[in-house]
């Protein structure tokens, strides 16, 4: 069953102050999440992943479209029970302590009474904030607070967690104990639907990527799909302290640094290049195909219409090189 | 209730303590004793009239202030800080919001309320040096008062679910001024006649009517108050809130929390 259907989801506002116009957030927006898929949704800021979380939690009503959260309708409020929540930079009650704050939400969440604190106790030793847990919230810095919000999102065992932008504000260690718990939630058989612009991220976590910009969905993809799609280039590493002149004949784009060269050439001209090589007494570290990376896919997708025709139509002039 | 209003409730009371919204008791005891004490070197025989006068007017005032100035940022804070996707993004229903808000801060006033009629009746004490029946009255002023801050509470609620804070507060202190002059202003409206008379006939029943509910004058002097204006006023009192929060939902209910 797909976790999350998004149909023709669409959002606009009035903006202006005399004369109202609308201006289009999010352009009908279709989209599917397979249960137990951490799904990406990538996009530079105002690119409308933030409205689509809204739109999902009901914080901001459609223009048009609806979506279905788990097999029901998204207004139908045994949703809630079942979904966490991370806002971009959350900001909490800071009049309570994490340890009352998770209990409120808890509450809300209908976490039953007998068991309540042990599930608190166990989700703020999760995220490391067993030792802040009496400090009021005022208190904690971005780090912490981001934590704390992680912690309120998977406190009622949810089915689907939305995070927005979870690793924004974290310092690296922050960073890889967000990306550990993503992990840990995807083997728990969770479905995670987070929004981030740090690619390195949905490269490491995610099965799926989407990229949205203005508004609009520009692709969908499985990250192993994407990255694995090669440039019909090599890359070449082995130990010399200038480029062989034949080398650079081939059309190579080589780089010195100490004593490695590292140089990027064509498929074709392969062999060439290591018989270049061995004419030389050179002794070779790697040879490994040219991936394209996700930022690579995600650069692509960023550019208006006309370019990514243009770029299309010079791939599929190059034989066997990918979208 | 419905146990998310309860919660929502406690946790807005628990947020107005911690915000040491319950400080103004301080002042407060400061102003009623200072008045007690200045009360008793200089008056003869009224003691009790000066007393239960500042004292009533000083609960009432502080509250209203405290009901205008929290309410008008229960819900606008909550937006603005961006809490509320926490809590709505769970099983809790806007209307519930609202509703556990209204109840939160209601409770916040009867709590501080409690307090300064304790300190009423301890400055009652010290000038008359023992209470009489008609202090019983006193209770019955206190209670009108509370109804006062049903209804600003609601008001504030109300304004500020459409509104920025500070229009609300200046709409709700409007509208408790305007009210606490309502019975002048359904006066006036009797003897005025043509489309004049009529809107002000209409303004004098669509504002709250909070000079039915101060009778701070007639307990001063000692006056018994007629049951039946207890039953009027609570019953009026909380179909007034009822109506005020009912449209705070509405709006709220549509409403984008960008």
């Amino acid at each position: 069953m797909a976790a999350i259907e998004i149909l023709d989801l669409e959002k606009s506002y009035l903006v202006g102050f005399w004369r109202k116009r609308p201006k289009v957030a999010l352009r009908r927006l279709r989209l599917t999440i397979e249960e137990g898929e951490v799904f990406g949704f990538l996009g530079p800021n105002g690119a409308g992943k933030t409205t689509t979380l809204k739109l999902l939690m009901g914080l901001v009503f459609p223009t048009a479209g609806t979506a279905r959260i788990l097999g029901l309708d998204m207004d139908d409020p045994r949703v809630k029970s079942q979904i966490g929540f991370l806002p971009e930079q959350p900001y909490f009650y800071d009049h309570l302590t994490a340890r009352e704050l998770l209990n409120y939400y808890g509450q809300l969440s209908g976490v039953p009474a007998k068991g309540r604190s042990a599930r608190v106790e166990q989700m703020l030793a999760r995220v490391g904030l067993s030792d802040s847990a009496g400090v009021q919230l005022r208190k904690f810095s971005k780090g912490m607070l981001q934590r704390v919000g992680l912690a309120q999102a998977i406190l009622h065992d949810p089915k689907l967690v939305f995070l927005d932008e979870p690793m924004s504000g974290l310092d690296p260690m922050g960073r890889r104990e967000v990306r550990d718990l993503i992990q840990q939630l995807r083997h728990e058989g969770k479905t995670v639907f987070f929004s981030t612009h740090i690619l390195s991220d949905a490269e490491a976590l995610c099965d799926r990527v989407g990229v949205i910009h203005q508004g609009e969905l520009r692709g969908v993809g499985a990250v192993a799909e994407l990255t694995s799609k090669m440039q019909g280039k090599v890359e070449i590493v082995f130990f010399a302290q200038k480029v062989p002149a034949g080398l650079a004949s081939l059309g190579a784009e080589a780089r010195v640094s100490g004593d490695m060269v590292n140089a990027v050439l064509p498929e074709a001209q392969q062999e060439a290049a290591l018989d270049v090589l061995r004419r030389e007494h050179i002794k070779l570290i790697s040879l490994t195909p040219v991936r394209r990376s996700l930022e690579e896919y995600y650069i692509q997708k960023l550019r208006p219409t006309e370019d990514r025709k243009e770029d299309g139509r010079k791939q599929e002039s190059r034989k066997g090189v990918g979208v | 209730m419905n146990s998310r209003i309860g919660y929502i409730a406690f946790n807005t009371f628990r947020e107005a303590v911690r915000d040491r919204v319950l400080y103004n008791l301080v002042a407060f005891a400061l102003l009623l004793s200072g008045a007690a004490i200045l009360v008793g070197e200089i008056s003869i025989d009224v003691e009790r009239l000066v007393v239960v006068n500042l004292g009533l007017t000083a609960v009432s005032l502080f509250g209203v202030v405290i009901a205008i100035f929290i309410g008008i940022g229960l819900v606008s804070k909550e937006i603005d800080k961006r809490t509320l996707y926490t809590v709505l993004s769970r099983p809790v229903r806007r209307w519930e919001f609202v509703v556990g808000k209204f109840f939160g801060l209601t409770g916040t006033l009867v709590v501080n309320t409690f307090f300064m009629a304790v300190g009423v009746f301890l400055a009652l004490l010290y000038v008359a040096h023992k209470f009489e029946k008609m202090d019983g009255w006193v209770l019955v002023a206190l209670y009108f008062i509370v109804l006062q801050f049903l209804i600003v509470c609601a008001l504030a609620l109300f304004f500020s679910s459409f509104s920025t804070p500070l229009m609300s507060a200046v709409f709700t202190f409007a509208l408790f001024v305007i009210g606490s002059l309502a019975e002048d202003l359904r006066g006036f409206a009797k003897i005025t006649q043509g489309v004049a008379g009529g809107l002000a006939t209409a303004i004098a029943y669509l504002v709250p009517n909070f000079s039915a509910l101060n009778v701070i004058s007639q307990v001063a002097h000692g006056d018994a108050i007629p049951g039946r204006l207890i039953l009027y006023n609570s019953i009026y009192a909380l179909l007034y809130s009822a109506m005020a929060i009912s449209g705070a939902v509405l709006i709220f209910q549509r409403r984008n929390l960008k």
